[in-house]
């Protein structure tokens, strides 16, 4: 009789995803972790891999990825990622995770911010903190930046995954949390317009009673609940370099320049973009 | 007579305080005392058995010129109930700066715990100094390690005298030690929650005493987090050192507590301790690191191989 364990299903599956190019690209990214292969945060190098096979199929088969601009992404050192957040789930901070840690110019581990109450799920915290993932708080991000870290960050948080198809790429209220991340830390930003994830999920409402009532930030109302294929554009624009601000006021302008950069490269894929589909 | 220094040591019979008097005997006279049994010490070295919060111990104080203490001894949550345990740690602990004060003592070191930071779902990795301490928020069951914490601080800034120095280490463990996670690991079967396994940090017990060390004579009084930067999540430990692993459902919160009190896990997997099973508490110790030039020598690896040694050698001895 045929047993299970004798078609190595495990194994066969592993050799699928973590193909010699991710071993090596997972093998370049300046990352140091202790003698049992974990950082501080829980990062795991080996699951890592694994996961990031996985994404790379979605984001070559799946969501046929086009990205631009990936020069301006640096090798090493501190790095902020600040992009439009969109489409319900985070498959855009995916994309960008995908995309930065196979860039040929030299791959980079991007670490995410996680909603808070994920880490009290079972295995859930422990496997999104492995990837990479971490719980939004600010000390967090500066310990991060100080070990020269990259870190996306999508300053209109739920306000933005969360919003309904009919407002797709209008920016909304930008936090000014990363402003003062970028200037304490001389972090580098380098903005990224991503365009497609609004198709991925179309929500036309949110059930916020209920969302309050489950203590989650949105029930949205879409056609799926698997992300559509839609075509999605990256484009990751030119390091922006801010000094110490004078006054709250003066931070605000700053990220005001952020969001005009944003605009200007969502636009640039929304012009890119011939087919949604 | 000689111009040494007089150091007392707390918690003499516990395998740090072994190994802190081991390195200060012959270099300073010391003075080792216990609440739980009279140690045998070296020649020399006056050892007394004695409860910090009772009369005797300042008979101790008047019969000896005391210019130091290093306090280390600490009541666990297993040997006695709350209330003694919060006499002999807060109120102890008290008595012994007042004594300090009282007696002339220029310098004193408090050996705290990580545990003073709370384990929630919410920590930040890398804890600084600076960060809440949390944990009497969880359970009354820390409450003293708390306390013994701002007593410490509030002399810290009104006697600078004193010259306090309080280290919160992470995990310590080794040949000897009898803190829970000690006891835990040394045992065949461990339990450890469904779903969750968080990042830990430990360090081996004579890391430690050379921490204790280095701290005692560079004297730079403050507040120091001492841990190694290197990590591992729980479960992997409990599989380094040999152990099998009990899965116990971790939902809804309740269920591991009853599950231990039920079972009367008191010793190495308290109730009140499940959390940090859950989430983590992870320091940084940078400050320590560079104030006193500290690195431990000892890795993670060295650390687990004692324990998985223990257990192969119980193998061979019981067939």
């Amino acid at each position: 009789m045929l047993r299970l364990d004798q078609l190595h299903l495990r194994e066969r599956a592993l050799a699928y995803l973590v193909t010699p190019e991710i071993e090596h690209l997972v093998a370049s990214i300046p990352k140091p972790v202790g003698s049992f292969g974990y950082d501080p945060w829980g990062y795991n190098e080996d699951r890592f891999k694994v996961a990031l096979g996985f994404c790379k199929l979605l984001y070559d088969k799946y969501f046929r990825v086009t990205a631009h601009g990936l020069e301006n992404i640096p090798a090493q050192g501190r790095l902020l990622i600040i992009g439009n957040h969109s489409g319900q789930l985070p498959m855009d901070g995916l994309m960008v995770g995908v995309a930065a840690a196979t860039n040929p110019g030299g791959p980079r581990l991007v670490r995410a911010m996680i909603e808070r109450f994920f880490p009290t799920v079972p295995w859930l915290g422990n496997y999104l903190n492995a990837l990479g993932g971490v719980i939004g708080d600010p000390l967090n991000c500066s310990k991060m930046l100080e070990m020269d870290e990259a870190i996306i960050v999508f300053p209109e948080g739920v306000r933005g995954s969360g919003k309904l198809y009919k407002d797709r790429y209008k920016l909304q209220r930008f936090g000014n949390g990363f402003m003062h991340l970028a200037m304490n830390h001389k972090a580098p930003i380098v903005p990224v317009g991503i365009v497609g994830c609004e198709e991925t999920m179309p929500a036309v409402a949110n059930l916020a009673p209920l969302a309050r009532l489950l203590g989650i930030p949105y029930v949205p109302v879409v056609p799926s609940l698997l992300p559509l294929p839609a075509r999605v554009y990256l484009n990751f624009g030119k390091p922006m370099h801010f000094e110490h601000a004078g006054s709250e006021a003066e931070v605000t302008e700053r990220v005001e320049e952020v969001k005009t950069e944003l605009r200007h490269l969502i636009d640039l894929g929304l012009k890119e973009r011939t087919r949604i589909y | 007579m000689s111009a040494k220094r007089t150091v007392l040591v707390t918690g003499a019979a516990g395998s740090l305080a072994k190994r802190v008097i081991g390195k200060l005997h012959g270099r300073y006279q010391v003075i080792a005392v216990d609440f739980r049994r009279k140690v045998d010490t070296d020649a020399g070295i006056p050892s007394y058995l004695v409860e910090l919060h009772k009369r005797g111990f300042e008979d101790i104080f008047a019969e000896h010129r005391i210019d130091a203490v290093i306090h280390i001894g600490r009541m666990f949550a297993h040997e006695k109930d709350r209330l003694q345990r919060y006499n002999a740690n807060v109120l102890g602990t008290k008595r012994l700066l007042d004594l300090s004060r009282k007696y002339g003592v220029n310098q004193v070191i408090i050996h705290s715990t990580y545990f003073v930071y709370g384990a929630s779902a919410y920590n930040p990795a890398l804890i600084d100094e600076e960060a809440p301490l949390k944990a009497s928020e969880v359970t009354q069951d820390l409450v003293d390690s708390v306390e013994v914490e701002s007593l410490a601080n509030i002399y810290l800034w009104k006697h600078p005298d004193l010259n306090i120095t309080i280290l919160r280490p992470c995990n310590v463990l080794g040949p000897g030690v009898r803190n829970s996670m000690s006891i835990l690991l040394a045992r065949p079967l461990v339990p450890v929650l469904i779903g969750f396994s968080p990042m830990m940090q430990f360090l081996h017990v004579e890391d430690m005493a050379e921490g204790l060390m280095l701290a005692f004579e560079k004297n730079k009084p403050g507040i120091y987090n001492v841990a190694p930067e290197d990590y591992v999540p729980y479960q992997q430990a409990v599989e380094e050192c040999g152990c099998r692993k009990l899965p116990i459902p971790s939902i809804p919160p309740a269920l591991p507590r009853s599950i231990s009190s039920a079972l009367n896990w008191n010793a190495f997997f308290p109730p009140y301790l499940i959390n940090y099973f859950k989430y983590p508490v992870i320091l940084d110790a940078k400050l320590f690191r560079q104030t006193f030039d500290w690195k431990p020598k000892r890795s993670l690896n060295d650390i687990f191989s004692y324990y998985r040694k223990q257990k192969l050698l119980a193998k061979t001895v019981r067939p």
